[in-house]
C-alpha cells in the first residue's frame, strides 16, 4: 500500500468514534488507487483498518459504486430509471455502450436514479453530471473523456439555474 | 413565499461571506441566545413535518431524544435516492451553509454533540461543496468546540455513501454509516433511543434541517401560518417526466397539484395528456388526471390513496404503456432490495418476472390476480418499507389500469399464438 493511501485511510478512521465507519471511505480511496476493489486492495485496506478482507468484501459487494471486478478508469453511469427512461434513457445507454465498445478505459453502466431528473436523460461521468443528453451528444461525450477535457461543458448540471421563477426574484 | 430558494442562484451563495451577507447564521446566533428547550418549542410550534418521505413532525422527533448528558448524535439524511427526487441536491449544491446552520441549531435543541451528513456517493460535486463550506463554517466558529461562546459543541463529518437506495432508509443508513452493508434494523428500538453506535440519534432529511434557520428567523408561529392546517410551510417539489419545464419549485403546501404540473412545470407537450403521475416519488401509488385538482399536501395525497412522500412529482403522458412504467418501477426495487426480508427479496423479483411474462405474452389474466396478491403479501411484512414501496405503486397500477394490462396480455398472446395446424408447444411454455 502506498503511504499516501494508508495516511488517507488513517485520517478517515480518526473522524469517527468507531474505525469501522471508515469502511466506505477507505474502500473508495483504495478503488481510486487500484481501479477496483481487487483482492490485493481489500487485503491492504483490511490490514490498515484491522478488519478481515472478508468483512470488506461483504461490504464492497453491497454497494453499486464499488467495483468488485476490474473496471474501466472512466465511469459513465447512465441513469435508466423512470424519469430518464420516459425521455429516452434506454436508447441513450445502448448508444453510449455501443460507442464505447470494448475500450478498456470506459466503465459504462446503466444506473438507478441519479437524482437529476430535471436534466433527464442524464449521465454521470466520473462524478460530473451532464444532461439532457441525446444520442447525438455521444461522440462528443466520449471524445471529451478521451482527451481529458471537461465533459460537455454546456450540459453540466452545476451550471444550471434553478427552475423556480420565483427563486431569482 | 420563498424560504429555501430565496437568493438560491446568487453567485457565491455557497460561500460563507455571501451567505452571511444574506442574513446567514443570524438564526444560529438567535438560537444560541435562547435555551435549547425554547428552540425546541419553536420547532414544535412550526408544525414542520419531515421532508424526506414519512412526514413525521420534526419537533416531536427531536423531543423523543432522552435528556441528560448521554452522548447524542444527529444524522442528516442526504442519501436522496427516491426516483424522481432531486431537491436536496440543488439545496446542498447552492446553499450548503443553510444546511449546516440548520444542523447546528437542531443539534443544540436536541443536545447532540456529534453530527454526520450521509450523502449519496453519486453526489460527488455536492459533497465537495459541502466539505468546502464546512471548512469555512469551522473557521468561523459555527461548528466545533464552544460554538460562538455558547458552551455548545458539535463535530460534523460529511460521509459519502457508495450507491445503495436502501441507505436512505434511516436504520439502513445507520448500519451503512457504521461501515456495514446497509441492512435495515428491527424497530423498536427506534433511533431516538438506540441509533448510531447504539446511542440516541436524531435523523432528519436535508430539506427538513435546511428549513430550521427560517423557522428560527420568522418564529414557529410565523412558519405555521404558511400552508394548510396539517401541512405547514413551504415545500420543495421536484417535477420530472413528461413536462416542459422539469425542475425544483418551492411551493406553499396546499396549492392545487394542477398548478404545479401545468403552471410551474409548463404542462405536457402539445396534444398530450396526463396518463398517471406519482405525487411523491416512484414509491407513491399513482394518481390519474382526475386527481390533478387535489391540493398538494400530506393529507390530501393520503386521502386520495397515495402520499406526498419526498415531494417528487413524476408525470407520465398518455403515449406511454403502463406496462413499461410498472416494469421500470419493479426492476428498481428488485435491484435495490437488500435481501434481508423474504417477502421483499422474493416479492420484488417475482413481480418483475410476472411483468416480463406479460411483456413476452406468456401471461394469462390470472397472473394479474397473483401479482396483486403478491403485493398484498409484501406490505407490512418486512423490517422496512422498501418492499411496500414497490407494492403500493404496482398495486395502484394494476387497480387503475387493469383494462390496459389485460388488453396487452391478450394482444401479445394473440400475436404469439401458434397458427392452426402448427405443432404444439412443448416444455415450460406448453
Amino acid at each position: 500500500m502506498t503511504p499516501k493511501l494508508r495516511q488517507e485511510i488513517e485520517a478517515k478512521m480518526a473522524l469517527y468514534p468507531d474505525r469501522h465507519s471508515a469502511t466506505l471511505p477507505a474502500l473508495e480511496a483504495a478503488q481510486r488507487v487500484y481501479g477496483w476493489c481487487s483482492p490485493q486492495a481489500l487485503e491492504e485496506v483490511a490490514e490498515a483498518m484491522d478488519v478481515t478482507p472478508a468483512y470488506l468484501e461483504s461490504v464492497a459487494t453491497f454497494y453499486d459504486m464499488l467495483e468488485t471486478e476490474p473496471a474501466g478508469r472512466h465511469s459513465i453511469y447512465v441513469c435508466t430509471n423512470i424519469s430518464c427512461s420516459l425521455l429516452g434513457a434506454d436508447e441513450l445507454f445502448r448508444s453510449i455502450a455501443d460507442a464505447a465498445g470494448d475500450d478498456p478505459e470506459f466503465n459504462v453502466r446503466p444506473f438507478e436514479c441519479l437524482g437529476a431528473c430535471d436534466i433527464a436523460p442524464i449521465a454521470s461521468v466520473d462524478g460530473v453530471y451532464v444532461g439532457p443528453l441525446s444520442t447525438e451528444d455521444v461522440p462528443q461525450l466520449l471524445e471529451d473523456i478521451r482527451c481529458e477535457r471537461p465533459v460537455l461543458p454546456n450540459k453540466q448540471l452545476v451550471k444550471r439555474p434553478c427552475a423556480d421563477p420565483g427563486a431569482s426574484a | 413565499m420563498k424560504l429555501l430558494f430565496e437568493n438560491i442562484d446568487e453567485p457565491g451563495l455557497a460561500t460563507r461571506e455571501v451567505y452571511e451577507r444574506r442574513g446567514g447564521y443570524e438564526s444560529l446566533r438567535k438560537a444560541l441566545a435562547m435555551e435549547p428547550e425554547a428552540v425546541l418549542a419553536e420547532l414544535e410550534a412550526s408544525g414542520l413535518r419531515g421532508r424526506g418521505g414519512a412526514g413525521f413532525a420534526m419537533g416531536k422527533k427531536v423531543s423523543f431524544l432522552p435528556k441528560g448528558s448521554i452522548e447524542k448524535y444527529l444524522v442528516c439524511n442526504a442519501d436522496e435516492s427516491e426516483p424522481g427526487t432531486f431537491k436536496d441536491r440543488e439545496l446542498m449544491q447552492k446553499s450548503p451553509h443553510m444546511l449546516i446552520e440548520g444542523i447546528v441549531i437542531a443539534s443544540y435543541a436536541a443536545g447532540a454533540s456529534r453530527s454526520f451528513i450521509y450523502i449519496r456517493g453519486e453526489y460527488v460535486q455536492q459533497a465537495d461543496i459541502l466539505d468546502a463550506a464546512l471548512v469555512q463554517a469551522r473557521a468561523a466558529g459555527y461548528v466545533g468546540e464552544d460554538i460562538l461562546g455558547s458552551g455548545h459543541s458539535l463535530s460534523l463529518v460529511v460521509h459519502r455513501g457508495a450507491g445503495a437506495y436502501i441507505c436512505g432508509e434511516e436504520t439502513g443508513l445507520l448500519d451503512s454509516l457504521e461501515g456495514k452493508r446497509g441492512n435495515p434494523r428491527l424497530k423498536p428500538p427506534f433511533p431516538a433511543n438506540q441509533g448510531l453506535y447504539q446511542g440516541p440519534t436524531l435523523i432528519n432529511n436535508v430539506e427538513t434541517l435546511a428549513t430550521v434557520p427560517a423557522i428560527i428567523r420568522i418564529g414557529g408561529e410565523g412558519y405555521a401560518k404558511l400552508g394548510t392546517d396539517t401541512s405547514k410551510g413551504t415545500k420543495l417539489v421536484s417535477v420530472s417526466g413528461h413536462v416542459k419545464r422539469p425542475g425544483n419549485y418551492e411551493i406553499e403546501l396546499g396549492v392545487p397539484s394542477r398548478e404545479i404540473v401545468y403552471g410551474l412545470a409548463g404542462g405536457l407537450s402539445e396534444g398530450r395528456e396526463v396518463k398517471c403521475w406519482f405525487p411523491g416519488g416512484s414509491s407513491s401509488p399513482v394518481l390519474t388526471k382526475d386527481d390533478l385538482d387535489l391540493p398538494y399536501d400530506f393529507d390530501s395525497m393520503a386521502k386520495a390513496g397515495s402520499m406526498l412522500g419526498s415531494g417528487a412529482i413524476i408525470v407520465v403522458d398518455d403515449s406511454t404503456p403502463i406496462l413499461d412504467v410498472a416494469l421500470k418501477v419493479a426492476k428498481f426495487y428488485a435491484h435495490e432490495s437488500c435481501g434481508k426480508c423474504t417477502p421483499c427479496r422474493e416479492g420484488t423479483n417475482w413481480t418483475v418476472k410476472m411483468l416480463e411474462r406479460i411483456e413476452t405474452g406468456e401471461a394469462t389474466p390470472m397472473d394479474l390476480e397473483i401479482m396483486a396478491s403478491v403485493q398484498e403479501h409484501i406490505i407490512g411484512n418486512c423490517l422496512c418499507v422498501l418492499g411496500d414501496a414497490m407494492a403500493m405503486p404496482i398495486g395502484s397500477m394494476i387497480a387503475k389500469f387493469r383494462d390496459e394490462f389485460e388488453r396487452h396480455i391478450e394482444q401479445v398472446r394473440a400475436a404469439h399464438a401458434p397458427a392452426a395446424g402448427a405443432p404444439a408447444l412443448t416444455g415450460a411454455l406448453a
